[in-house]
């Protein structure tokens, strides 16, 4: 936004009077019109846009939620009922909302991935990844308060874990909790509190988008090549190109999200949440959504409790040192052959620890998952270093052009347009 | 007598008046952040909930589990058979991850009573009776194990399942969230 001076010239007469007085028209035009995009980027880049969908969807949805939602102990379980079966298409504002939290993760894991394989954390996009961090870490405490609002089974014990997690903290701990639940255990204070943070978090988040998109948009997007935009012939303008493409994506993902919503609404979620919250039965097998379970079986592999807590968080604070942990020059992972099999390790370890936090905590599943944390950490914290002194990258293209039409006279080395993602032109 | 080559610049009353503005609006907003943490804590009807309860005895077979509540809290009452207070009893305490012996859990007189809270002292589920490697509690949540006495004896569980507050007021009825007897 604030490096591209708008070129935006109101046509209209009323336009010009609006624009000299508040210029958002030319703020658009600057940075979805006019903003140039690299002509490489390939499907994984429209996952941001996808992204903002979700959130506005999650948010439309839960405003008219919070019109039949009683947030008391005493109401809740019955008014999610209520929704379910009186109001009319209650059903699918809920299943909307329940499995929009779970597409929502479903593509931010898509987008953090892409860019951990892209390198679109390093220099000069640290402020952005770690905006994304940010994000993803409010994702998750809204996601948590949103699954206690049903206050069935797996929200009133999802709750009393997580409630007692903090209680680990040393010193400060039994005074975080004791302010969480507003009582002495978990009840209706919290239900209440949870409710009121559940509606508000959301709105931060959208705060932290615009900080993520402004700081997108001075720099610029990272591209499958990691090369910079270096000429005009390597960018394409925003409007239609990437707008067009951002909206056949989202469609595709919205296919996706509705098979979900009207097929399998509850696939995602857990029986036992449909079994009113019980304080003196805990559900034979306690399981977060599926979008904590690696987290989840990093705190269950460490056999002490505050050394789970502390590694549960250390292993979602690491991703904000990981701009600086990656010590290769290199951005993209096409053009570093010893990180793309460490890469492609990494995404097997966190489906693997998802499929442990998952399994009950006995016998060698216990065993696996210390295993798989010792590798998360290890990944992040020695080889991630390393290997940008081990490593030897391959020849990078000379532009972005370049990599999409071959090298014109061979000069510079590989062929890059055969190895950088397909090549899809907007 | 050298010069500095750095000129301090003497501080004026304008910058007294600034600090002191700032330092008095500084003040202000942490004092107002007061009642908005304090309207957090548990409230007046809670803590008038939270009063003891009286619990009888009697209806408690040999060998049962009843689970109560106290503040929200679950509390489980346990009629001990002998063959479990022998088992209790009879542990090294020096091996136990947090040393306690069984007459430190039980009232003096009536060790078969067992009192403890329901919740597991890692993340708070509720451990399954007469289960477990010393048949005493098994939480399935994340394989916490406990002894016929409350403690833990296995599994990623910190400490041992606390006593709560309580007293026998006659040989048949106790009351939970007081020490002594009025």
């Amino acid at each position: 936004m604030s490096q591209h001076p708008s070129t935006y010239i109101p046509k209209s007469a009323l336009g010009k009077w609006f624009e000299s007085r508040l210029p958002i028209a030319g703020l658009v035009h600057s940075s979805f019109i006019a903003f140039p995009v690299p002509r490489n980027l390939n499907y994984f880049w429209t996952f941001g846009a996808i992204l903002v969908f979700m959130l506005i969807s999650q948010i439309v949805t839960g405003v008219f939620l919070a019109m039949f939602y009683a947030p008391n102990a005493a109401l809740a379980f019955q008014s999610v009922e209520h929704i379910m079966r009186d109001v009319h298409y209650g059903w699918l504002l809920r299943y909307l909302h329940a499995n929009g939290a779970s597409m929502f993760f479903v593509a931010v894991y898509i987008h953090i991935f892409r860019g951990l394989y892209y390198g679109s954390y390093k220099a000069p996009r640290e402020v952005l990844w770690i905006l994304g961090v940010v994000i993803y870490g409010l994702m998750m405490a809204t996601a948590f308060m949103g699954y206690v609002l049903p206050w069935g089974q797996m929200s009133y014990w999802g709750a009393t874990v997580i409630t007692n997690i903090l209680a680990a903290i040393p010193v400060i701990g039994d005074t975080i909790q004791s302010l969480l639940w507003g009582g002495y255990s978990v009840g209706n204070p919290t239900l209440n509190r949870f409710f009121s943070i559940h509606y508000l978090l959301p709105f931060m988040i959208f705060g932290v988008v615009i900080l993520h998109v402004w700081a997108l948009h001075v720099p610029g997007q990272n591209n499958p090549t990691g090369v910079p935009i270096k000429s005009g012939k390597d960018a394409i303008p925003f409007t239609p190109y990437a707008t067009i493409k951002d909206i056949f994506a989202t469609v595709v993902f919205l296919i996706f999200f509705a098979y979900f919503v009207f097929y399998i609404p509850n696939f995602m979620g857990h029986a036992d949440n449909y079994v009113p919250a019980n304080p003196s039965v805990t559900p034979s097998h306690i399981v977060p959504e599926w979008y904590f379970l690696p987290f989840y079986a990093i705190l269950r592999a460490i056999p002490d409790k505050l050394g789970g807590v502390i590694a549960m968080f250390a292993s979602i604070a690491v991703l904000a040192f990981v701009p600086w942990l990656d010590t290769s020059r290199v951005r993209s992972t096409a053009y570093r052959p010893l990180y793309k099999q460490f890469f492609w390790i990494l995404v097997a370890d966190a489906i693997l620890l998802g499929w442990l936090g998952a399994k009950p905590p006995e016998g060698w599943y216990v065993i696996v998952s210390q295993i798989a944390t010792a590798y998360y950490f290890i990944h992040f914290l020695v080889i991630l270093p390393l290997l940008g002194f081990i490593e030897r990258p391959l020849p990078l293209p000379n532009s972005i052009l370049e990599s999409v039409l071959g090298a014109k006279k061979g000069g510079s080395g590989m062929p890059a347009g055969a190895n950088a993602e397909p090549q899809i032109k907007g | 007598m050298a010069d500095t080559t750095t000129t301090l610049v003497e501080p004026t009353r304008r910058d007294f008046l600034y600090i002191a503005t700032g330092a008095v609006a500084a003040v202000g907003a942490a004092t107002l952040v007061w009642p908005f943490v304090q309207s957090l804590t548990p409230d007046a009807a809670t803590v008038a909930a939270g009063a003891p309860v009286e619990v009888d005895l009697t209806p408690i077979a040999d060998g049962q589990i009843v689970k109560v509540f106290w503040r929200g809290k679950l509390i489980f009452i346990r009629n001990r058979t002998p063959a479990e207070i022998k088992a209790a009893e009879d542990v090294n305490i020096a091996t136990l991850r947090d040393p306690q012996a069984d007459s430190a859990r039980v009232k003096p007189g009536h060790a078969k009573w067992l009192i403890v809270y329901g919740n597991c002292t890692h993340l708070g589920c509720v451990p399954l009776g007469h289960q477990g490697e010393y048949e005493g509690w098994f939480c399935p949540c994340h394989g916490s194990i406990f002894d016929t006495s409350g403690r833990v004896r296995g599994g990623p569980a910190p400490t041992n399942l606390p006593v709560p507050p309580y007293a026998f007021t006659t040989d048949t009825k106790i009351v939970i969230g007081q020490e002594v007897t009025a």
